[in-house]
């Protein structure tokens, strides 16, 4: 049951999608296959496109499995992959002549740092005022966004003051990257993380607890040694680390400059990677690369069959309402057996 | 130097128009999460309203293009409504998706029937309506009484969402489902009928928000256009404590923060514009923390 689900409301998503594009007067099959081959159809396809669109979707999942496990709900995720790129290309800039030992984990840990910094002001407010974490996170995606301009536009500007970008950061604050790919050592991380949470989940008492927060905070109050408002209020700070990490790996990975729209929505679509993955970190990697394979193959497919790769966010909302949908019937279920 | 006067009218009609789709949207989620229900969906509905709004009004005129906008509103509010009351999913993470299908239809259709990047579809934007006499008064007239039809709408929404939250027989059931589901329903109302209801005047609320941005506005589409008004409309909602005229003045409060930066641009004022754009949402941050502290949101809001 619980692989069955997600895999019929793929299914289900990309069929939608293939009747919409027949509707619509395009040849389905042939869309279908530009994307899958933009996914999969090559070495260089997977390596370069799919994983490496995977990383920070797969980063930013794994923090808002986290949240989402402790019972907090995190839609700030683009904003806090904002700060951490920021963060990570400010220190990049400034890093230059240092070894890279030192130069790209200093740069990383700014990222880290930023992202989880991002999310105080909502965890300050959730504990001291109680307002929703779901509004005051989303305010701030708008606020990082807005500080994304100015920077490129003031302090991080690129020394000719021509474009709205940053200059490229240091050479020892890149990433290492695969030969004749672009595949970057973002992806170590990546398994690291989802390592960690892994481990912490599955093996730790903390993990135990913070599941029990989420599947109930009276609950879990009530019968044990549990602050809910506390472990919430960590997995929160957790997550926002972990989107600043993904803004991070991205800077010194793949752009190795600050510039607007960085994100094409990552924030977003990391909620429905951790989603369908039922929030467990393991199955956040597979989800990743499927998100990951989608969206390179939706580049592919308006390059090739014409179709606006938008399209793939009515694919993706798909999968989140019918996983949504089959997790409602079973709890429904649930209840009626145990009555 | 410009006069004071003319400047001082300038920002409170730019504030007040600023917030008209706000207020549309905040107006009808107000009805919605009184309910119970909190729609994250408004965004992609108002964005489809926009969307549906432009290519209403381009086969036959500004009013089919509001009618459409509605309509637009209404069918993904039942769609979010079959999937997080009917089937009760998630609300927060049923709405986050219904935004991203929103998002990707309304992207994909607008290149289909435009073209991709090109330039697109420009509509006549609505005249203002100016009431005879209170047009011509200083500084308020031209931000109350000179401004398109929309704007009217969602002013008089206000006392009409009042009297019918806290006046009317209906609007009793919507309260009372938005505090307790349980004994409401043991005193014999249909929840669930009951916050269909809301949740889709909500979505047709939104849906002519989006209308509003596009044919008394902007006057064309883009991708994207709404830019989070939805959400915003949302935090207006509480910010505003669910309660009409509490949302309305959020609204305009909103409004006027997002108006300065013009203020502030006509005085020559050498500040970054990008503080401005944040301005709106950091005031709307810190005053959540200190009105949400006094008052308590509808019991039920957010549960399955």
């Amino acid at each position: 049951m619980a692989a069955k689900v997600p895999l019929l409301a793929i299914l289900l998503g990309v069929l939608l999608l293939a009747a919409g594009l027949t509707l619509a007067g395009y040849d389905a099959v042939a869309a279908l296959g530009a994307l899958w081959n933009g996914a999969f159809g090559s070495w260089y396809a997977f390596s370069s496109t799919t994983l490496v669109r995977a990383i920070p979707l797969t980063i930013i999942g794994l923090g808002i499995a986290l949240a989402f496990q402790g019972g907090a709900l995190n839609i700030g995720a683009e904003g806090q992959f904002y700060a951490g790129a920021i963060a990570a290309t400010w220190v990049g800039l400034h890093v230059a002549g240092r070894p890279p030992v030192v130069a790209l984990p200093s740069v990383l840990a700014a990222a880290l740092l930023a992202g989880g910094g991002w999310v105080v002001v909502p965890v300050w407010l959730r504990l001291r005022y109680g307002v929703l974490e779901v509004i005051s996170t989303l305010l701030l995606n708008f606020v990082a966004a807005s500080l994304v301009s100015l920077m490129v536009q003031g302090p991080l500007q690129e020394s000719r003051r021509i474009y709205p970008q940053s200059d490229p950061i240091a050479m020892t604050a890149r990433l290492p990257v695969l030969p004749g790919t672009r595949l970057h050592a973002g992806i170590v991380l990546m398994l690291l993380a989802a390592a960690g949470l892994w481990y912490l989940f599955a093996r730790t008492l903390w993990g135990f607890r913070l599941r029990a927060v989420g599947a109930g905070p009276r609950a879990a109050t009530i019968s044990g040694r549990i602050d809910a408002r506390r472990m919430a209020a960590v997995a929160l700070l957790g997550s926002g680390a972990l989107a600043g990490l993904a803004g991070g790996v991205e800077v010194t990975g793949v752009s190795y400059a600050l510039f607007q729209n960085l994100s094409p929505g990552y924030g977003f679509t990391g909620i429905a990677v951790a989603l369908l993955a039922r929030l467990k970190p393991l199955g956040v990697l597979a989800t990743g690369l499927l998100f990951g394979a989608l969206e390179a193959g939706a580049g592919a497919m308006q390059r090739e069959a014409g179709v606006p790769a938008v399209a793939v966010y009515v694919v993706e909302a798909v999968v989140i309402l019918v996983v949504l949908l089959a997790d409602a019937a079973a709890r429904r279920n649930l209840l009626r057996t145990a009555t | 130097m410009t006069d004071p006067v003319v400047l001082i009218g300038g920002f409170l009609a730019a504030a007040v128009r600023v917030a008209t789709p706000l207020l549309l949207a905040a107006t009808g989620e107000t009805l919605t999460e009184r309910s119970g229900v909190i729609n994250l969906g408004l965004e992609g509905m108002m964005l489809a309203g926009a969307l549906a709004a432009t290519l209403g009004a381009s086969a036959s005129g500004p009013w089919t293009g509001f009618a459409v906008a509605v309509l637009a509103g209404i069918l993904l509010a039942l769609l979010f409504a079959a999937v997080s009351i009917v089937a009760q999913a998630d609300q927060i993470i049923a709405g986050t998706a219904i935004t991203l299908a929103a998002v990707g239809l309304t992207g994909t259709v607008y290149r289909e029937a435009f073209g991709a990047g090109g330039a697109g579809l420009t509509l006549p934007t609505l005249a203002p309506l100016a009431v005879p006499g209170l047009s011509r008064l200083p500084l308020l007239g031209p931000a109350l009484f000179a401004q398109p039809m929309p704007t009217y709408v969602a002013l008089l929404a206000v006392p009409i969402s009042w009297w019918f939250l806290f006046r009317t027989r209906a609007g009793l059931l919507l309260r009372a489902t938005g505090e307790g589901a349980a004994e409401a329903r043991a005193a014999g109302v249909r929840i669930n009928a009951v916050r269909t209801a809301a949740t889709v005047a909500g979505g047709a609320f939104a849906g002519l928000a989006g209308a509003t941005l596009v044919l008394a506005q902007v006057g064309s589409f883009a991708e994207n256009m709404t830019a989070g008004r939805g959400y915003v409309a949302i935090a207006i909602v509480v910010l505003g404590r669910w309660h009409p005229i509490g949302v309305a003045i959020a609204a305009l409060l909103f409004g006027a923060a997002t108006a300065l930066q013009f203020v502030f641009q006509a005085i020559g004022l050498a500040v970054p514009y990008q503080l401005f754009l944040m301005l709106p949402y950091v005031l709307t941050l810190l005053a959540l923390g200190g009105a949400v502290g006094r008052v308590r949101a509808p019991a039920e809001l957010g549960r399955g």
